[in-house]
């Protein structure tokens, strides 16, 4: 069993196997099931997450109003042949909108770690398919790779916005995306540590601030800039970026920073942007409720 | 390790919008439902930290009630379990506490109908990740992610070792194991959970033994 990235690393250099390979080892090991029986469910979670993109690729709205539409949006720029940052990126940004616009109107996702990170993961995933033509099983590996790095952050630091911040919540799942996008473009165990480690340093401190308590805004638009900031340091690490801060030393500073995270900033809508004039006014529109009351 | 299973990061498959105040919830009230074993004729919901800042939002009072009403985390009717309790006579009440919690996202569910009554406190620990921490004024701790079995019985010299002589007579693995209990010599609590699903004889068997007053079992 590894316990963090570098043993998760070193075993995947020893035993010459990738790391999604030593996850699902570690789940047969762990729950007794059968291969088939682990890489089965994890394709049902892979079809929930194809799902859900194309759901929100249709267009949804929340049942707010604050969500909705902007992944039709971004998908329609691209097809103008104008974007600046690449068609590639600004697809994975469009699909993770996608997922996240189906979250907020309480449609079916999949909890990638957590459902108010759940667009990254499968909007990188599914922007790659064009350019590395992956087989099914190379998308459930995929999944397998982001878990083990998720894994890692979850048992020695945590994937929760009320414990740790966003940076725990759409943090973790951009190292997840990040180390799985290099896997799957054929870089080296090491390189997607690096990854990961690369994508958490510029998501540290990242509060959980959601106007209204919805999970809505800002969290949409961070799943954009968290698949975004994923790709990149995917393309970092794959050209041979190293960080100089090891894998597990940034993951214990999110966990460290998480901890002296003041309250109003972890998920309870009292600070940061749910706590600005016009957060409040939507939070009183939404709910009712008269300004001076909150 | 708190989370031992990859499917606890890439999952579960579930209602949005949130994995800790909603699926969490969800899983909190379903647990609920499973120890007091039938559906209730009414609960009370306390809500704490977190929860009672944003359950409206997260949906967190329709995902607990769809707990109760034994619907899980992908369960489409968790939407309308508000309608669903009232059409069936659940009486529910939702309270927002100020006091602050060892956990920002815990929820105090108490449940009943004429027969009797259940209280337990859940905590949403992420990713839809839940465990259980207090039950009728025991302190535990239950992922409800395994099977297990809560035994009530009297604190006697070999009441334990009873119970789980009959989880070896039918082969049970035993995963984890607590007891607790409020007072010397008074009742106390078994929490066991084990590595496979329990059929009715194990339970009937427990229940028959001396010094033991109530056995609950939780389906993985």
């Amino acid at each position: 069993m590894f316990r963090n990235v570098a043993e998760l690393v070193e075993l995947a250099d020893s035993k010459q196997k990738k790391i999604s390979a030593l996850m699902i080892e570690q789940e047969m090991e762990v729950t007794g099931k059968s291969r088939e029986q682990i890489i089965y469910q994890m394709g049902v979670n892979l079809d929930v997450m194809e799902q859900a993109v194309e759901k929100g690729l249709q267009g949804v709205r929340s049942v707010s109003g604050l969500t909705g539409g902007d992944a039709v949006l971004l998908q329609n720029y691209i097809k103008s042949g104008n974007s600046l940052s690449g068609e590639m990126l600004l697809d994975a940004v469009s699909k993770a909108v996608a997922t996240n616009e189906v979250n907020a109107a309480m449609g079916t996702i999949c909890a990638t770690p957590t459902a108010g990170s759940a667009g990254v993961v499968p909007g990188t995933l599914f922007a790659l398919q064009n350019k590395l033509k992956p087989s099914r099983e190379e998308k459930i590996e995929f999944l397998f790779t982001a878990g083990a790095f998720g894994f890692v952050v979850a048992n020695n630091a945590s994937i929760s916005g009320a414990a740790g911040g966003c940076q725990a919540e759409v943090g973790s799942a951009s190292g997840m995306a990040a180390a799985a996008i290099v896997e799957m473009a054929g870089g080296t165990p090491a390189q997607s540590a690096e990854a990961m480690a690369i994508t958490l340093k510029n998501m540290l401190g990242l509060v959980c601030d959601p106007v209204a308590g919805l999970v809505e805004v800002p969290c949409v638009k961070r799943n954009a800039m968290g698949a975004a900031n994923a790709m990149v340091a995917a393309d970092m690490a794959l050209a041979g970026i190293t960080s100089r801060i090891p894998c597990d030393e940034v993951i214990d500073a999110m966990y460290k920073i998480g901890q002296t995270m003041p309250s109003a900033l972890r998920e309870t809508a009292q600070g940061g942007l749910a706590a600005t004039p016009t957060g409040r006014e939507l939070e009183a529109k939404i709910f009712g409720i008269p300004l001076n009351k909150k | 390790m708190k989370f031992r299973s990859v499917f606890d990061i890439i999952g579960p498959v579930m209602i949005g919008p949130s994995s800790s105040h909603t699926a969490g919830a969800a899983r909190i009230g379903r647990v609920a439902r499973n120890l007091f074993n039938r559906e209730p004729k009414w609960a009370h919901i306390s809500f704490y930290g977190s929860f009672a800042k944003t359950y409206k939002g997260h949906g967190t009072d329709v995902a607990i009630v769809g707990g109760l009403l034994d619907f899980d985390t992908f369960d489409e009717r968790i939407k309308e379990s508000l309608e669903i309790a009232r059409k069936k006579k659940i009486k529910i009440t939702f309270r927002e506490e100020e006091a602050v919690p060892e956990h920002p996202n815990t929820a105090k569910i108490t449940v009943g109908d004429d027969d009797g009554e259940l209280e337990l406190v859940g905590i949403s620990i992420g990713g839809g990740k839940i465990e259980i921490v207090e039950l009728n004024g025991f302190k535990l701790r239950l992922s409800g992610h395994n099977p297990a079995i809560l035994v009530v019985h009297d604190d006697r010299f070999g009441a334990i070792a009873n119970v789980s002589n009959i989880l070896a007579k039918h082969q049970i693995n035993i995963g984890q194991m607590e007891v607790s209990r409020k007072e010397k010599g008074k009742m106390a609590l078994m929490t066991i959970e084990v590595d496979q699903n329990l059929e009715d004889q194990v339970i009937d068997e427990i229940t028959a033994l001396p010094n033991i007053t109530q056995v609950a079992r939780i389906v993985d």
